[in-house]
This record gives C-alpha cells, sequence and structure tokens, in this order.
C-alpha cells in the first residue's frame, strides 16, 4: 500500500514536468526560426554559410567530388585568397573579393548520396541547423529537382549544379530554382546536324535510357533531333540507375537489326553501359552496309577517363571543356590547377559560375533577401564565364549560351586531353521558346 | 510511460547539445522511432526476421502523398488510408511468408520486398513516377480542400494538421505525439496475453502447436500490426515532407531497421529507439563532418597533431560514417549480443553489486562490531 502511493507522488511530479516541457519547449525552439524576416537571415553576423550537396557516394560520385572541389575554389575566390580566377574575367560583376555584401563566405557539405530522400534530408540539415543562405550541388536531375521543390517550400535559393534534365526548368522549374548547366533539349539541337554530315539521314536508332526524369527528357530530345533527321527509332529500352552490369540490355541491340546505339546513361553508368557494348563487338559490325556506331548524347570528360578507350571517335555534347581559349575558361583552368593539379570537368564549371553568379546577384541587390536576389538573377546577362556571352532566362531560371559538341579524341597527348571540339554550336541555333515545356515557376514569397 | 513522454517531448532540449536540435532530424528520430518499434513486435516478440519491412514504409508514403495530391492537405486521412494500406498489403505478404519460418520466412519477405520495389519502378510508374519520385503538383485535384473551399496559397500548398504548419518543430511535435501514441501502444502489446503468446512462439513454437494453441492467426496478426506501424512511419514521413521515393523500399531500407533494433536490444522495450538514436545521429552528423570542421576541433593541439588527428579520423567521418556504423555494429554484435540495452544492464548490475558488496561488507562490519 506504501510502495504504490509513493509511485503516485513520482507520477504526478513527472506529469507536471511533462506539462512544463511540453508549454515550454516549442516557445524556446521556435522563436529563432520565425523571427527573421526571411529563412536564414544573416542579420548582422559577420559571415555567410553556404551549403554544398553533392553526390558523394553512387553512380555519380566522381563528379560530384570535382563540384565540391570548385566550390571550395569559388569560397576561395569570393574571400579574396587565391587568385580570383574568373572574378578577374566576369563582366558585368560587383564583387569585390571581400566575401558577399562585405560578409566573409562559409560553407557546409552534404551527400546526397544520388537518392532524393537522402538528398531532401541533407539540404534540410543545411537549412535548418546550418544556416545556409544559398544552397547549390547536383549530378542527378531526380535530386535536383527534388531539392527544388524544397528550396521553394523553404525559401532558400537553390542554384542547381549539374542537371540535363529539361523538367529542372521544364515542366518541374521553380522561382527558387536556377540552372545554368545546358539541358537536353538543347543536346538535341547541336547534336543533330552534325550528326545529319556524319552519319546520314538513314539510320535506325536504338536507345538505351537510365529511367528517370533526365533519361526520359534526353530520350525524348535525341528523339525528336534525330526522327527529324529522317531516323527511324527501332527500340527505347529503360535502364535502372546504378545497374553496373549492362549486358542484359546490350545483347539484344545486336540482333535488333538498329545500326546506331545512343546511349543516354551519365557518370559510372555510361562507363559500364559503353565498355560493355564494345566489348560485345558493336563498334566493330556492319548493318546492311553501314557501320555501327555508339552517341552519348551527354559528355564529360570525368566519364571518358573513367571509359578510356572505348571512347574514342564517340560523339556527344558538353556544357564546357577546360581547352576552350577563352579568357574566363583560362583563367578558370588556371587557379583550378594551380589548387588541386588537374583541369576542372565541366561538372567543376558549372558549380564555379553558379555560386559566382548567386554572390554577384547578392552584390547588386544590395541584401540577401531572396526575392530581390531572384529578381537580379532573372534576365542576368554576362560574359567571360567561358560559354561566351550568356544570359539568364526570366521565364524559366535557364541559362542560354553556346553548346559544344565533341568527340572522343583519336589522339590523346595526356590523360586529360580525351575530347575534341567538334563545333561550339552558337546560342541562337539551342533556342526555344521557353512556354513549351509547361510548368509554373510559383511566387517570389514564401 | 510518462518518463517517456517527457524525454521525447524534451528532445530539442537535451538533443542541442550534441548538434542534433533541429526539426528534420528530430523528425526521422520519432518516425523511425515508430517503424522501429513496430519491427520489434515482430522480430522482438515472435522472432521471425523480417527482410522487407521497408515495403510498408514505402506503401505508406505513397498512399499519403497520393492522398494529398487527390483528397486534401490535412494530414488526418492521409495518415488513415496509409495505416489502412499498409495493413492490406502486410495482410497479403504475411498470409504467404508466415507459412514458413526461420531463414526461408525472411527470404519470402526479402523477395516480396524486391518486387515490390522492381514494380515501383516499372509497371507502377503511373502511381509511383519512379526514379524521380512522387511530388506534389500546382494543379492536384484535392477534391475535400476544394469542396470546402479552403484558401489555396500562392505556390505549392504544404500539409497541415488543421491549420497548424506540419513544417519544422510543429511537425516534429506531430510525429512526437504520434511516437508515444504508437509506444503506448507498443507497450499494451508487450504486456498483454497475445504478447505473452508471441514470446511463447519465439522460445518455442512446437511446444506452443503441442499444448493445442493455433500459432498463425497470432503471428499474421503480429505481422499485420507491425506492417501497420511502418505504415505510419512512412505516412509521416510524406506528411513532414511530401514526396516518396521508390529508395524508401529498397532492401538497404529494410536492413536499416534491422540494424537499429539489433544495435540497441532485439525484444527489448527500449532497444530499438536507441537504436535509431544512434544510427539516425551517425547517418546525419557524422557524414556532414568534413576537413574544416576536423581542423576546427583538433585546433588545440600543435599544427602537426591537429593534421595527424585529422587525418586519422577523416576516414570514419564524412563519407564513411558507414564505417564507423559498422565497426560499432561488429563491436555490439560481439561483446554485447543484446545490444546497447544489455550494455546498459551490465553497468546497472555492475553499480548494483558494488553497493550490494558494500552494504554486505557494511552489515557484516556491523555484525562483527557488535
Amino acid at each position: 500500500m506504501k510502495d504504490k502511493s509513493n509511485k503516485n507522488i513520482i507520477t504526478r511530479r513527472q506529469a507536471i514536468k511533462t506539462g512544463a516541457a511540453i508549454s515550454v519547449a516549442p516557445m524556446v525552439f521556435s522563436k529563432g526560426a520565425y523571427a527573421a524576416n526571411f529563412t536564414n537571415d544573416p542579420g548582422y553576423k559577420s559571415s555567410v554559410t553556404l551549403g554544398f550537396n553533392v553526390p558523394q557516394t553512387g553512380a555519380y560520385a566522381d563528379e560530384g567530388a570535382d563540384e565540391l572541389r570548385a566550390f571550395k575554389l569559388a569560397v576561395k575566390h569570393l574571400n579574396g585568397e587565391g587568385d580570383g580566377g574568373m572574378m578577374n574575367t566576369m563582366k558585368p560583376m560587383n564583387l569585390r573579393g571581400n566575401g558577399i555584401l562585405g560578409k566573409k563566405v562559409t560553407y557546409v557539405t552534404g551527400d546526397t548520396q544520388t537518392k532524393s530522400d537522402a538528398a531532401r534530408a541533407s539540404a534540410k540539415r543545411m537549412i535548418e541547423k546550418d544556416g545556409v543562405i544559398m544552397f547549390s550541388g547536383g549530378s542527378s536531375s531526380g535530386v535536383a529537382i527534388a531539392v527544388q521543390g524544397l528550396a521553394q517550400e523553404l525559401g532558400v535559393v537553390f542554384m542547381a549544379g549539374l542537371t540535363h534534365s529539361n523538367d529542372t526548368t521544364g515542366k518541374d522549374k521553380r522561382r527558387y530554382g536556377f540552372r545554368h548547366f545546358f539541358n537536353a533539349k538543347m543536346s538535341g539541337s547541336a547534336l543533330g546536324p552534325v550528326l545529319k554530315d556524319e552519319m546520314g539521314t538513314e539510320r535506325k536508332a536504338y536507345h538505351l535510357t537510365a529511367d528517370y526524369t533526365w533519361g526520359w527528357t534526353q530520350e525524348q530530345s535525341i528523339q525528336e533531333t534525330t526522327e527529324g533527321l529522317g531516323w527511324s527509332t527501332t527500340a527505347k529500352v529503360r535502364t535502372p540507375v546504378g545497374a553496373g552490369d549492362f549486358s542484359q540490355f546490350i545483347t539484344p541491340v545486336l540482333n535488333s537489326g538498329a545500326d546506331t546505339l545512343i546511349l543516354n546513361h551519365y557518370g559510372k553508368d555510361m562507363i559500364n553501359s559503353l565498355t560493355q557494348a564494345v566489348q560485345f563487338g558493336l563498334r566493330d559490325k556492319q548493318v546492311e552496309g553501314k557501320n555501327f556506331e555508339i552517341i552519348v548524347p551527354l559528355y564529360s570528360r570525368l566519364m571518358a577517363q573513367g571509359a578510356g578507350d572505348n571512347l574514342k571517335g564517340i560523339l556527344g555534347t558538353a556544357n564546357w571543356d577546360w581547352q576552350l581559349q577563352d579568357e574566363g575558361s583560362k583563367a578558370f583552368v588556371r587557379s583550378f590547377g594551380k589548387e588541386y593539379g588537374f583541369p576542372p570537368s565541366m561538372a567543376a564549371q558549372t558549380c564555379y559560375v553558379q555560386t559566382l553568379l548567386y554572390a554577384n546577384a547578392c552584390e547588386n541587390a544590395g541584401t540577401f533577401y531572396p526575392p530581390e536576389v531572384i529578381r537580379q538573377l532573372e534576365g542576368f546577362e554576362f560574359d567571360g564565364m567561358g560559354n561566351g556571352a550568356t544570359e539568364y532566362r526570366a521565364e524559366d531560371h535557364q541559362c542560354f549560351k553556346n553548346v559544344l559538341v565533341v568527340r572522343g579524341n583519336q589522339n590523346p597527348t595526356s590523360s586529360y586531353d580525351l575530347l575534341d571540339i567538334v563545333k561550339e554550336v552558337p546560342r541562337a541555333d539551342v533556342e526555344y521558346d521557353a512556354s513549351i515545356f509547361g510548368g509554373e515557376l510559383g511566387p517570389y514569397k514564401v | 510511460m510518462l518518463i517517456f513522454t517527457a524525454a521525447v517531448l524534451s528532445m530539442p532540449i537535451w538533443l542541442d547539445p550534441i548538434g542534433a536540435n533541429y526539426p528534420d532530424l528530430l523528425q526521422k528520430f520519432a518516425i523511425f522511432g515508430i517503424f522501429a518499434i513496430g519491427y520489434n513486435i515482430l522480430f522482438g516478440l515472435t522472432g521471425y526476421l523480417s527482410f522487407g519491412h521497408a515495403v510498408f514504409l514505402g506503401v505508406g508514403s505513397y498512399t499519403a502523398v497520393w492522398s494529398f495530391k487527390l483528397l486534401t492537405m490535412n494530414v488526418i486521412p492521409a495518415m488513415f488510408f496509409s495505416i489502412l494500406m499498409a495493413g492490406i498489403i502486410a495482410a497479403g505478404i504475411g498470409y504467404v511468408s508466415l507459412r514458413r519460418s526461420g531463414i526461408y520466412f525472411s527470404i519470402l519477405t526479402l523477395a516480396f520486398a524486391q518486387m515490390f520495389y522492381n514494380l515501383a519502378y516499372s509497371v507502377l510508374m503511373p502511381i509511383t513516377n519512379g526514379e524521380t519520385g512522387l511530388q506534389l503538383t500546382m494543379h492536384d485535384p484535392r477534391v475535400i480542400d476544394v469542396a470546402f473551399s479552403r484558401e489555396v496559397p500562392e505556390g505549392l500548398p504544404s500539409t497541415d494538421f488543421f491549420g497548424i504548419s506540419m513544417n519544422g518543430y510543429s511537425g516534429f511535435y506531430f510525429c512526437a505525439v504520434m511516437l508515444i501514441l504508437a509506444f503506448f501502444i507498443y507497450l499494451k502489446i508487450f504486456r498483454s496475453p497475445f504478447g505473452m503468446k508471441l514470446k511463447g512462439i519465439k522460445s518455442n513454437q512446437k511446444r506452443m502447436k503441442y499444448i493445442g494453441s493455433d500459432t498463425r492467426p497470432y503471428l499474421i496478426t503480429a505481422f499485420v500490426i507491425s506492417g501497420m506501424f511502418a505504415g505510419l512511419a512512412g505516412s509521416l514521413m510524406a506528411v513532414t515532407d511530401p514526396l516518396a521515393g521508390a529508395e524508401r523500399m529498397q532492401w538497404t531500407a529494410s536492413g536499416e531497421v534491422i540494424l537499429m533494433t539489433i544495435l540497441g536490444g532485439v525484444g527489448t522495450v527500449y532497444g530499438p529507439l536507441l537504436g535509431v538514436g544512434i544510427i539516425k545521429y551517425l547517418e546525419n552528423i557524422f557524414s556532414s563532418i568534413n576537413e574544416s570542421v576536423l581542423n576546427n576541433f583538433f585546433s588545440f593541439m600543435p599544427q602537426w597533431g591537429e593534421s595527424l588527428l585529422t587525418s586519422l579520423t577523416m576516414p570514419f567521418v564524412g563519407e564513411g560514417w558507414h564505417l564507423t556504423l559498422g565497426l560499432l555494429f561488429m563491436l555490439i554484435v560481439i561483446f554485447l549480443p543484446g545490444g546497447v540495452m544489455e550494455g546498459l544492464q551490465r553497468i546497472k548490475d555492475s553499480i548494483m553489486n558494488k553497493k550490494n558488496i558494500e552494504e554486505s561488507e557494511a552489515t557484516a562490519k556491523e555484525s562483527s562490531d557488535g
């Protein structure tokens, strides 16, 4: 009996404690989050934090690692350390090398694991815990679209890194998301004339496609282009991302009657599928008197390094290449090389440029308040960043600039000299109407 | 129970010093807590090791997002339908899989899980949107919201509980209340005759059958209940972040909940929750530590010591957090087969023993004095 009453006393006290915890905790902990005018307002702090959310594991890890190098370099240059890189060539520019709006730039990193869930969790950590004012990164369009939605919900600007799907600035575009990288539609437009010259107008194409938003839109864009040339499409086969072994998808190609294989793969997937396609003898094959050809619409030097000799002579497109001879590219390659000892990839370039563009927009706006920064970026025209005269189109937040058609180098002189630039397709040839993909940007203020 | 309630609700206070106090991680703690205790009802009580529990998590998420898209942004219908769907699918999978036990049961559940995962990527694409994941759009029908003519914000609507937004800390408190409710049910099950029966199945199913008790209905019930817990967890994931992806159903996700349960202590009441805490903390905090953070941390050392320690710890943080988790898991399985709970128990015992010895010594002394 005595025991029982004792227990009751403890319970009552616990109950009071619990009640107190319930009533106090929300007040204490929600205050900080909503007192500011906008999410993560740096206020009077002497520094601002940027978040770099890249794949550090999975099929796109190589690209992620190079993106991270570029981000770190951009932060250095923004803070006035190093040789300044593209800050010497960017026009127009308001950056002074004293951080952004006089505040020193710091950064946090995260691993997207090339999964939407993990990427969103990582981005949320950056926004809620580390208080980032902008976040960036990429390598998978699925991830980019997922975190772009989050950016809009939470009111933090997302400067997309490498993402090539039409949807990122098409049907899934967001007011808080910006893309400097080119897209599948532009790849198709750029590749079309070259394909016509090299391979003629009568071919049968077989698509192997990474099964997510990027693969789908690239397949569609390339198909539109090739069918516009008069080619027919034999089959379109979807493959899982990160499959590793593509032999079960490549065997049917041999007997399909197709004479062209289009690999809508990227990263390690593309390295694997291409290597296996070559091992299966596709490139030595003849179909009705025509040489069998392989096309990789989206190309990068990192992939070329992985695929080695298999990539020689294969056509594709790229956003940028370190061998470009304009001032901006040279300055960037020089400072990246000095820092890390090898030239940057196109993923690195787009991430570097995005960081600088955001910082510059803040300087132009005179504030970190996202709606103002967004208005500065929309319609912003600039030059000296490696792609010629470029414009951030206001209607869909897509950058328009020259696109490179590249080919795997037949006689590389070094382990980085892997791509030949076949053609620099002028911006006018790849432009399209912003309304064709639908989608809505959404509100400035959230 | 009250101590538990207080501990859960005050998480923002006591997790602050270790850097885990931000809404997303707190929500994850609560959500995976529900998932793990649900799993413990099956694995901990009956000893049936299911390798496919993430299916119910995924089903819950997809159902919830569809409810947001088609019906309303209110979370109640979403949670209701998620639990219902998860329960139905659990009944189906359980009916087939529970015909076997031991390793065969595990393999069957794994097969079902892989089947659902691959379906989500292929045949069920219109429902799941494949790799990109199911997301809200601005043109979703949302019939109930429209019928009650709730004002639609510019841009994407967010989930709410009768007007309380489910973002940030309010989202966490909502999940926390759900965890407490789920925990209450879980405790009741643990201590009920039904729970005893399940424990009986674990210790000797044959004997249970010999004494005339049919174990199958109990097993199926336990399987369905634990599937419903997972469904609730899945719906809460969608509530706090309205997006559903198929990777939630991958076997690695099923493996994670097994790890959590074993790490904390299989069959113990609080063990799975500890396991959730440890794994989610490692995943979110350890993986975000990079070189500059480490350098700051060791900056009290001289230059050489700083760089030495940084290079020594670097493989265990950042992308290497899996390595840390693996080591921890090995240590626990080898030295503490009962999980962290066993460790705590041992510490408690040794303290108690010391006290007992001291007390007995004292009494011995007294008596000798006397």
